[in-house]
């Protein structure tokens, strides 16, 4: 089945989310479509899965355009989308979520869930995917519920599958596996959508390539013919320099010294078990890991936000184990938060008051009750200017902004008073090669400054690029420890993996 | 130092951490209620107590329970005691819960015997009014499953309790029983919808809509049984769903007078949790409703219309709470009075969530609650020293702890109370 989109314009209001995209999906190929944040991708692929209705221009299937009224419409003419946050219901069982919507039924509506199991084992064993359909989703690991959408397209008998970013959420080996389906789909004839921005991925796995920028399309081709510079520089409107400006380390003396750490989670499990580690000023330390290994609660119990239940952690010597999150803000810590939605910022609040969310208390602030706005709007004016946030004004609300900005309102907050110790998690999670560039630049330059830093990241290659030295977390311990101007990508990986001993 | 030995074997421990505070707190619970039977129940308690358990007339009739009072008080006492130092010794057993609900049953039983020591006491009859006193509740808790199921908040099933009592009153008495049920059912229903239509298509704050169905509801009633039923007392007469004996089944001791000889509610209440369970966990539209509960966008994106799916679970489930409405009034008393629900509606949500948001649990949880209610109206007659008010606190307590998670997990379905907004 060939997919012709034709002059496709979306507007949301005043915004033109996407503007005359033209495109060309075909059988038995992977077309990549390449874009930052923000550049439409997503949107023009909701057209496209029936989502939203276009505001002018035509899809042509085969030849003939259609005009879907809702999702199922796309579904039934044969396009199946795998969504960048997954949508599966986590209390439903595998063969549950596959026939939602489509479900086999008997007299008075019976759901006939002996059917649904083997036809998901069929699929299963037509594509390779070893998913057990009566597994709970909410049990299985993210690959693996991963694999179960894409058993959900094919079980609609998918002809086109769009898969949006996804990627974000794999370890590499996992990576290995979902581009062998990729390919073994596209080998038995569906016609496959790549949504990215990473261009590595891109190169590896598309036949051709569309650039989107701005909601238009800028470019694209053969990406034998290609190099990742020339598709950043398409993607981004300009030169974009890969290799993070980084001298070598200076070490200085250590600052924050962990011995034995003990973290629980929440239902007591143990999250991080006997860690120690030391962090010098003047060093990049980063933690690798895949996800929920013991990282998150480890950032939190160094930042305060999480009680410690065993060891001791000591910052210039002095003990804060038990210290509360204003103690080490107040002792020079900035702590960049994993989730920016959730934990970094107020969604609802200004770029201004955001800004001041650590330090309102603070005499150049408040006087007695009294909010001293004045001070703090020009105070984040300055610092947004500083820290290259773009905004019409620091009134606006921080949930209108791109995820960009809303980072670069965290990174001002974090960076622009004194800092001595900076610990950042999943810093560039989801952002575009431009602002991924600039925080990258903000963690070297504190690094520089004197302060140390603790990154802690799942995209690998964040962390060998920031790292003067790499440790991998592998179920709550440190597992091993890299240099890393010598660490080598494959053997981190494995690391990642639990295979050292 | 910790050898790593150390950390692996401390591990699992730490596993059963949860588990094991879980079994400690109703080890502490059980020796409690041991205390209190051996201190309390045991104490100045003499003769027999005599439970009937049918009447003489009956075509089978059992003889009379006859329980002496102290040796089954000690005896009560000793098994709770065993069962609660069993909790301390061996922590984190699988049988926790079951024996916290064995535990809790002697208990009661414990009681019972200590109040009814030298008299007699109509064990039978008490049940009966047990599942009768349930009805109400465990409509109101369906209604609450219904469209919690849906991620629709509905605190508004007070108020279509009160309008399905004030209607079936109403229609009763201008048209008959039956009219006045299907009027009372219609009037849920329109309330259901009235709710469905604030929450999902104006996405008002579901908890504020539905209270604001409850002060309506209660406002217009009140004001037209004081002001108008005062004058045209013709309005407020309607007939009473008397029992309906089913053949056979309704002679059988205990079970038949309190299953099988009840009227319309008790036997639309038990097909209607039937109905629900089939529906909601073995349909297709059931597992649809479910998947809109839990992840709407997810439903979304297959095809599946949130809002109508909100739409009619929502209606459905004012139909159910009408129908119980219609309880307080065609099967009870066959008059409105001000505020006649008195709180029942909220007493069904407290059963939804004690029975896990599932139709059976609910209807479970709703027999307890019935159980107190009818145990406290009995109790009245035999003349305790405990006033009757604590009893009925009683299971509320025992709700307040399930939803503060202390005993069992309750997990409430993963979008509830939340609007969905297309984008």
């Amino acid at each position: 089945m060939n997919i012709e989109l034709r002059g496709i314009t979306k507007r949301f209001g005043s915004l033109v989310a996407n503007r005359d995209v033209n495109m060309d999906i075909r059988a038995g190929q992977v077309l990549g479509l390449l874009g930052e944040n923000g550049a439409g991708k997503s949107t023009l692929m909701n057209v496209l899965c029936g989502l939203y209705r276009p505001n002018e221009g035509q899809i042509l299937i085969d030849g003939k355009p259609v005009a879907f009224d809702g999702p199922g419409d796309a579904i039934a003419a044969g396009i199946g989308m795998v969504h960048q946050h997954f949508m599966l219901i986590p209390v439903f069982t595998v063969a549950e979520n596959v026939v939602l919507g489509v479900e086999p039924t008997g007299p008075l509506d019976h759901l006939d869930l002996k059917k649904a199991r083997e036809q998901v084992r069929e699929i299963n064993d037509t594509y390779g995917l070893e998913v057990d359909p009566d597994a709970l989703i909410e049990t299985l690991p993210v690959g693996i519920q991963q694999r179960v959408e894409i058993i959900k397209v094919l079980f609609r008998s998918a002809e086109v599958v769009i898969f949006d970013e996804p990627t974000a959420v794999l370890t590499p080996q996992e990576v290995e596996d979902f581009f062998k389906i990729v390919r073994g789909l596209r080998d038995d004839g569906k016609a496959i959508v790549f949504i990215t921005h990473k261009l590595n991925e891109i190169i590896e796995i598309a036949d051709r390539i569309s650039v989107l920028r701005g909601g238009e399309i800028v470019g694209g081709g053969d990406p034998s013919e290609m190099t990742e510079a020339e598709l950043a520089e398409m993607m981004v409107g300009r030169p974009v320099s890969f290799a993070v400006d980084k001298t070598p380390a200076r070490p200085g003396e250590p600052l924050l010294e962990v011995r034995d750490l003990v973290v629980l989670r929440d239902n007591d499990d143990i999250a991080v078990n006997h860690v120690s580690m030391t962090i010098h000023r003047g060093e990049v330390v980063g933690i690798a890991g895949v996800q929920g290994n013991g990282q998150t609660p480890l950032v939190e119990a160094l930042t305060g936000l999480r009680q410690v239940a065993g060891g001791e952690v000591r910052f210039k010597g002095e003990d804060i184990t038990h210290a509360g999150a204003r103690k080490r803000h107040q002792l020079g810590f900035a702590h960049i938060p994993e989730d920016r939605q959730r934990t970094g910022l107020v969604p609802a609040f200004s770029i201004a008051e955001n800004m001041v969310l650590d330090c309102y208390y603070d005499d150049r602030f408040s006087r007695g009750p009294n909010m001293l706005w004045k001070v703090v709007n020009e105070t984040a004016a300055r610092n947004a200017a500083e820290f290259d946030v773009r905004a019409p004004s620091v009134f606006e609300a921080v949930r209108k902004l791109s995820g960009g900005n809303q980072q670069k309102v965290i990174v001002a907050r974090e960076l622009s008073r004194d800092t001595e110790m900076l610990i950042a998690a999943q810093p560039t999670r989801g952002l575009d090669v431009g602002s991924i560039e600039y925080i990258h630049g903000r963690i070297m330059h504190a690094r520089d400054e004197g302060d140390g830093v603790l990154i802690v990241s799942s995209e690998l290659d964040e962390i060998l690029a920031l790292s003067d030295r790499i440790l991998v977390m592998f179920e709550g311990r440190i597992v091993a420890e890299f240099d890393g101007a010598t660490a080598e990508k494959s053997k981190v990986g494995l690391a990642m993996a639990g295979a050292v001993a | 130092m910790t050898s790593p030995a150390d950390i692996a074997a401390a591990a699992p421990q730490r596993l059963g951490k949860g588990r094991q505070r879980q079994a400690r707190i109703s080890g502490a619970v059980l020796l409690g209620l041991a205390a209190l039977v051996a201190l309390v129940f045991a104490q100045d308690v003499a003769g027999e107590a005599t439970f009937r358990l049918s009447r003489p007339t009956d075509p089978l009739a059992l003889p009379d329970l006859v329980v002496p009072a102290l040796p089954f008080s000690y005896a009560a006492a000793a098994v709770l005691a065993f069962l609660g130092v069993r909790q301390f010794l061996r922590g984190g057993v699988r049988w926790t819960s079951l024996s916290l609900g064995f535990g809790l049953f002697l208990a009661v039983a414990a009681f019972l015997v200590w109040a009814t020591a030298g008299k007699s006491f109509s064990l039978t009859g008490m049940l009966q009014a047990t599942v009768v006193r349930a009805v109400p509740i465990a409509l109101g808790g369906l209604a609450g499953v219904l469209s919690e199921r849906v991620a629709v908040v509905n605190i508004a099933i007070e108020g279509m309790l009160l309008a399905g009592a004030f209607t079936g009153a109403l229609i009763g008495s201008l048209m008959g029983g039956l009219g006045g049920l299907a009027a009372a059912v219609a009037i849920g229903g329109l309330f259901g919808f009235i709710l469905a239509a604030l929450v999902v298509t104006y996405r008002v704050d579901q908890i504020i809509a539905g209270v604001v169905i409850n002060l309506f509801v209660l406002g217009v009633t009140s004001y037209v049984s004081s002001q108008v039923y005062q004058e045209y007392r013709f309005l407020n007469n309607a007939p009473v769903f008397r029992p309906v004996k089913i053949p056979f089944l309704g002679d059988l001791p205990v079970v038949g007078p309190v299953l099988f000889n009840q009227n319309v509610f008790v036997y639309g209440a038990i097909v209607m949790v039937a109905v629900a369970t089939y529906y909601l966990f073995y349909t297709r539209m059931g597992l649809r409703a479910r998947s809109v509960g839990e992840h709407p966008r997810a439903a979304d994106t297959l095809g599946i219309n949130v809002y109508r799916t909100r739409y009619v679970n929502v209606t459905i489930a004012g139909m159910v709470a009408g129908f119980g409405g219609a309880w307080f009034t065609l099967g009870s008393v066959g008059r409105f009075d001000e505020g006649m629900t008195g709180g029942r509606g909220y007493i069904g949500l407290a059963a939804m969530i004690f029975g896990r948001w599932h139709p059976v649990g609910a209807l479970m949880a709703a027999l307890v609650f019935g159980f107190a209610d009818a145990m406290q109206q009995k109790l009245a007659l035999l003349n305790t020293p405990i006033p009757s008010e604590f009893l009925a606190m009683s299971p509320y307590i025992a709700t307040i702890i399930v939803v503060a998670g202390l005993i069992g997990r309750s997990r409430p379905p993963a979008a509830d109370g939340q609007p969905y907004a297309k984008e």
